[in-house]
């Protein structure tokens, strides 16, 4: 059996060079070697999948802090399989691999050819299966032979009689699974030709031919169009291998795709025009994604052929070698009809702005210029809207769960589509952004239609969600209106003498007035919070919960009076006070008090939109991909044979005593590896081989 | 004058299953599917892409090849299609009102099936135990047949749960390998039959309760993740999984994962009888440590603090892990030969590597064809690539260096380590392309 361990494998060896260099190939192609190689790859590759891989450089300086990140990038931990370390290990498995398979192959491919026929008897002693048939004269031991003969052959073995005048020389020799010994050569093959076909397909010769033609990535972030690109930073269609990134609006045309470097980009000349005519996703009816498919038709740049392909997720288009893949979709510019709300000062003037998704619009007011950018379209936004219901008792919701079918789908019954919604940036002359995230349309959230726009500081942030209550109309009016005339300290004061008249005897309602409208200036100037202010400051601490009970009720009446103020004075008539207004009163409030907080002088609604999708494909060049396919049907090949197909070889000798007389028919058997399945095989021989 | 030699007078044999020339019963199951095949083809060809269509023909020949290697496949095989068949036929088309049908929801329906496979694994494992520790062997007999009955009601469950997917909407029909939930299942199932094979190969029962460990894990995650996530729910399949490579993908994984699983717990076996004679616990620390840490492995599950549950799973593990090393002595009389359980381990691990190979490959295929690569170090794909690596080297060593005894049983108890961790830690702390199974 082959030993591709000790420092002497018994293969070919180098019989000259200087001794350095032997020792050296004896080092490389021993076990140790390859095995603390593959120690090392391993570790390494379990770093590489803890630590996230080619992020950007500040995100790791945040997790690991500026020293770490620092000594880390040195390894290049944070880039590990490309690192030059790793691909020198990868290189000496490589190189220990291949000097193992020179050296043993020969070896092995001779061995499993060649029929052990001198083997004496005098070995048997030293085989661990051995049996001993005694016979009594020349036609029992002529029987016991052809029992032998008879069980091997039906057990698949094949068989030789040599001719011998030696007496101790076997009279049988039979073999069988000589493929095993090919299973360790292809195995081996296997891993060498795996690993050089994915060196094709790695960096590595793109990489090098980018050094060839001095090309050399660029930072696209400034650039609007790929005619500002230099020449240096774009690759050609000769590029070797490549995984690049295209991304395509409906209805335009590219040939351009990116290629992500550390630092920068390629642009890549590809060997086709891609036009998209289409972009879909269907959704299953719980609101998942259930297919994206891109309608494409593909121009060749060579001989001008068109070809009309679909590519969906599982189903590439593959042309002349080039595979493009449905990676994922984003927004391509789709035009959006927007409303800017003033959100401070007694004013109710609306905005109406037309602008695409990516393009940005500056505003200005009398204090301040806000540039606004929208930064993204959702057409379909698929939310889980759920009213959790308490718990009452964990075990028995949970045997309930088990017990319930597989076909009663729970967990998606709130998933809807809360229809369109979009992002948008406020961005100052400092440079400095705010995020906001709205929908187009009211959502029910606890029993009532709210329209919810979130904000945020920066995009580590989540958002936070203003609920502004939507009226009957489904629209902003009434809150607006509301809006305006609390923004108003003329309309507040008549609000509160209004509330005061209305709940109070004459000779108090004065008094009332001034409190509402105390109540009111605070909370138009810091929402809800600036009437707690109020209250800590004017109340004693033993009566502030009975007080400002007391002062929230006479708020939210003061309010609704406001309210109907603001109508009567646009000529509408007061409302009646129901389940429905009060609530909306109460919802009112507290959107305008969290407007306080909302650190922005307009807010932006979307009321129409012309949606134009971008489909982003994954353009990839493999030229190893059949080298390692190749490996892949070599390995499965070797693995099965080296672990399915055992080796074993039989001998059978007949012993003749002084006389010449035949006294016993020895068998021997060996395999490459012991196993109780050969230890039953050989039993049964034995015993199919009865006493005489 | 006849002499045996030793191996033959202590010889632990493994004694043949199967294999014989084909007989009338192969040419009866190859009919019976063919025939099957052939309706199915007729009736659904139209839905099948042809990739679809060769995997059904190719189900044929592979069943009866399976059943001429281990006869007892036969009528399991047919057996859990008739079952499957009348938990169908009592559906009748709809899902509408399979809550008052006595037969869906007491006993066929996908999830009472599974419970009822959960039940009787719990229950096969517990006889085992008890046969471990009594004198005669009916408590062991008891075992394997609540095991084989246990693997019915999965197998059973599975297939029902197919039919469920495509009752639920046509579009939403999906072979049931494509979450968590499913994969235990099969996990579980898988697991049990290769050692079924193994208890009929080796003529031994006694380590139904060191499997059935590994197993009730499984099931014990099962539950846990229906009751606390609703998991059994069927959910359609997003873009990325709609492939036929699903379909061989996944299975030739699990059989990797169970058959890697036997064979820890039969290292683990292998030492508990290595070191029966021992009276020093310290010789002891490092298995108990290695058993907590296999225990320990299922507590990525928790997302904040511990859960009650996990924290009563790990404590109950660790005293039984204790239990065991206590009643060494005592369990040790009962498990076969330290050669058995050397060789039962190194098939599970042969046939694993096998297929952990093949599935490997089929994954790097599929790869190709959905994300545009075969290989670019996916946490999952470098995950596999170390299970991999981990076990080529065992078997190198075995080859190579006749690696046996202590130290080979050891090591495929770490492997189960790093194999739990390619399995499950993957998809629960790192993110990437196969994240199907996050919780």
């Amino acid at each position: 059996m082959p030993d591709f361990d000790k420092p002497s494998t018994g293969g070919i060896e180098l019989r000259h060079g200087s001794a350095w260099v032997r020792e050296a190939i004896e080092l490389l192609s021993s076990m140790r070697f390859a095995i603390s190689a593959l120690s090392v790859l391993c570790i390494a590759s379990a770093i590489g999948t803890i630590v996230p891989q080619a992020s950007p450089d500040i995100n790791y300086v945040n997790q690991f802090g500026a020293f770490w990140a620092e000594v880390f990038a040195a390894f290049d931990v944070f880039r590990v399989y490309n690192a030059p370390w790793f691909l020198v290990f990868m290189a000496l498995m490589l190189i220990s691999t291949t000097l193992c398979l020179i050296r043993n192959t020969p070896k092995m491919l001779r061995e499993a050819r060649a029929w052990p026929l001198h083997v004496r008897d005098r070995a048997f002693v030293a085989f661990r299966h051995r049996h001993e048939n005694a016979v009594t004269n020349e036609s029992q031991a002529v029987l016991s032979v052809q029992q032998a003969t008879d069980w091997l052959k039906s057990h698949g073995y094949a068989i030789k009689n040599p001719v011998s005048n030696d007496a101790s020389l076997p009279v049988l020799v039979a073999k069988k699974g000589a493929y095993n010994r090919l299973g360790y050569i292809f195995a081996h093959l296997a891993i060498v030709v795996i690993s050089l076909g994915g060196l094709l397909d790695s960096e590595i010769p793109t990489r090098a031919a980018a050094w060839w033609w001095e090309k050399a990535p660029i930072n696209l972030a400034g650039l609007n169009s790929a005619q500002e690109v230099p020449a240096s930073a774009k690759m050609p269609q000769a590029t070797p291998t490549y995984r690049a990134n295209l991304l395509i609006p409906e209805g335009q045309t590219s040939d351009m795709a990116v290629i992500n470097r550390p630092g920068g980009a390629f642009l890549l000349d590809l060997p086709f025009e891609l036009t998209l005519k289409a972009f879909r996703v269907d959704y299953y009816s719980t609101g998942m994604p259930k297919l994206f498919a891109s309608d494409v038709v593909l121009k060749d740049k060579t001989d001008g052929t068109l070809r009309e392909a679909t590519i969906e997720v599982n189903k590439p288009l593959i042309h002349r070698g080039v595979a493009i893949y449905q990676s994922s979709f984003d927004d391509g510019g789709s035009k959006l009809k927007l409303v800017a709300h003033p959100l401070s000062g007694p004013v109710r003037q609306l905005l109406p702005i037309e602008l695409a998704v990516g393009q940005s619009l500056p505003l200005r007011s009398q204090d301040q210029t806000l540039a606004l950018e929208v930064s993204g379209f959702k057409a379909i936004n698929v939310e889980n809207i759920s009213d959790q219901e308490p718990i009452e008792d964990p075990f028995k919701k949970h045997a309930a769960t088990v017990l319930s079918p597989a076909v009663n789908v729970t967990t998606t019954a709130n998933q809807r589509n809360v229809g369109p919604s979009f992002n948008y940036k406020l961005r100052d002359t400092a440079g400095q952004a705010r995020e906001f995230h709205s929908y187009m349309l009211p959502i029910d959230l606890d029993g009532a239609p709210v329209f919810l726009v979130g904000v945020r500081n920066s995009p580590d942030e989540t958002f936070r969600y203003l609920r502004i209550p939507a009226d009957e109309d489904g629209s902003l009016n009434e809150y607006m209106r509301l809006r305006v005339a609390m923004a108003n300290p003329e309309v507040r004061q008549r609000a509160a003498e209004i509330f005061a008249q209305r709940s109070a005897p004459e000779n108090l309602a004065p008094a009332l007035a001034s409190s509402a409208k105390r109540a009111l200036d605070a909370v138009a100037e810091g929402g809800l919070e600036g009437l707690a202010d109020l209250l800590e400051q004017t109340v004693p601490e033993a009566e502030r919960d009975r007080a400002s009970d007391v002062v929230v009720r006479m708020l939210t009446s003061a309010f609704w009076e406001l309210w109907q103020l603001a109508r009567v004075d646009a000529g509408l008539p007061r409302l009646e006070q129901n389940d429905t207004t009060l609530n909306f009163t109460q919802r009112a409030l507290n959107a305008y008090s969290d407007s306080q907080i909302f650190g922005a002088p307009i807010l932006v609604m979307l009321d129409g939109f012309d949606q134009v999708q971008a489909s982003v494909f994954q353009v990839t060049r493999s030229p190893g991909k059949t080298t390692v396919y190749l490996g892949c049907l070599l390995l499965t090949l070797g693995i099965f044979a080296m672990l399915y197909i055992p080796e074993r070889r039989v001998w059978v000798w007949r012993r003749v005593n002084g006389e010449g007389q035949v006294e016993s028919v020895r068998v021997a058997a060996s395999s490459t590896r012991h196993s109780l399945d050969f230890d039953r095989e050989f039993q049964e021989l034995s015993t199919h081989l009865k006493p005489h | 004058m006849n002499t045996a030699t030793a191996p033959q007078l202590t010889m632990p044999s493994a004694h043949s299953v199967g294999r014989g020339r084909l007989g009338p019963l192969d040419f009866g199951l190859f009919l019976l599917l063919a025939v099957s095949a052939g309706y199915l083809a007729q009736q659904y060809g139209e839905f099948m892409d042809i990739y679809e269509t060769v995997i059904l023909w190719a189900c044929v020949p592979s069943i009866v090849f399976l059943g001429w290697l281990w006869p007892a496949l036969r009528p399991y095989f047919v057996g859990c299609a008739v079952l499957a068949l009348i938990g169908i036929a009592a559906y009748g088309g709809t899902t509408q009102g399979s809550d008052e049908k006595f037969l869906l929801k007491y006993f066929l329906s996908s999830q009472s099936a599974i419970l009822w496979m959960s039940f009787l694994f719990l229950f096969s494992s517990v006889t085992y135990w008890i046969g471990t520790f009594s004198r005669g062997e009916t408590a062991l007999w008891m075992g394997s047949v609540t095991a084989w009955a246990a693997c019915v009601m999965g197998f059973v469950g599975l297939l029902v749960r197919w039919y469920e997917s495509y009752l639920i909407s046509p579009d939403v029909g999906h072979i049931p390998v494509s979450n968590l939930y499913e994969v235990f299942i099969l996990f579980a199932v898988i697991t049990a039959m290769f050692y079924l094979y193994y208890e009929q190969r080796y003529k031994t029962r006694a380590l139904g309760g060191f499997v059935s460990i590994i197993i009730v894990a499984a099931v014990g995650f099962l539950l846990w993740y229906t009751a606390t996530r609703s998991a059994h729910e069927i959910q359609p399949l997003v873009p990325a999984l709609q492939s036929w490579w699903m379909k061989i993908h996944v299975p030739a994984n699990f059989v990797g994962y169970g058959t890697f699983s036997i064979a820890a717990m039969v290292g683990f076996a292998y030492l508990i009888k290595a070191k029966a004679e021992e009276t020093s616990l310290q010789a002891f620390i490092p298995l108990f440590i290695l058993g907590v840490l296999l225990c320990a492995e299922p507590l990525v599950f928790r997302r904040t603090g511990m859960p009650d549950y996990w924290a009563l799973y790990f404590g109950l593990s660790a005293i039984f892990i204790g239990a065991i090393i206590v009643f060494r002595r005592r369990i040790s009389e009962k498990l076969p030969s330290l050669e058995v359980l050397d060789d039962v381990m190194y098939r599970a691990i042969a046939i694993g590597f096998a297929f952990f190979t093949v599935a490997t490959i089929l994954g790097a295929l599929w790869a190709a064809e959905a994300w545009g690569t075969y290989w670019q170090w996916d946490p999952k794909e470098t995950w596999a690539l170390i299970v991999w690596l981990n076990y080529a080297a065992w078997l190198h060593l075995r080859m190579v260096k006749g690696l046996r005894g202590q130290f080979a049983a050891y090591w495929s108890l770490i492997g189960l380590l790093i194999t739990g961790f390619a399995f499950l830690g993957v998809n629960m702390f790192l993110s990437g392309l196969h994240s199907y199974g996050e919780l």
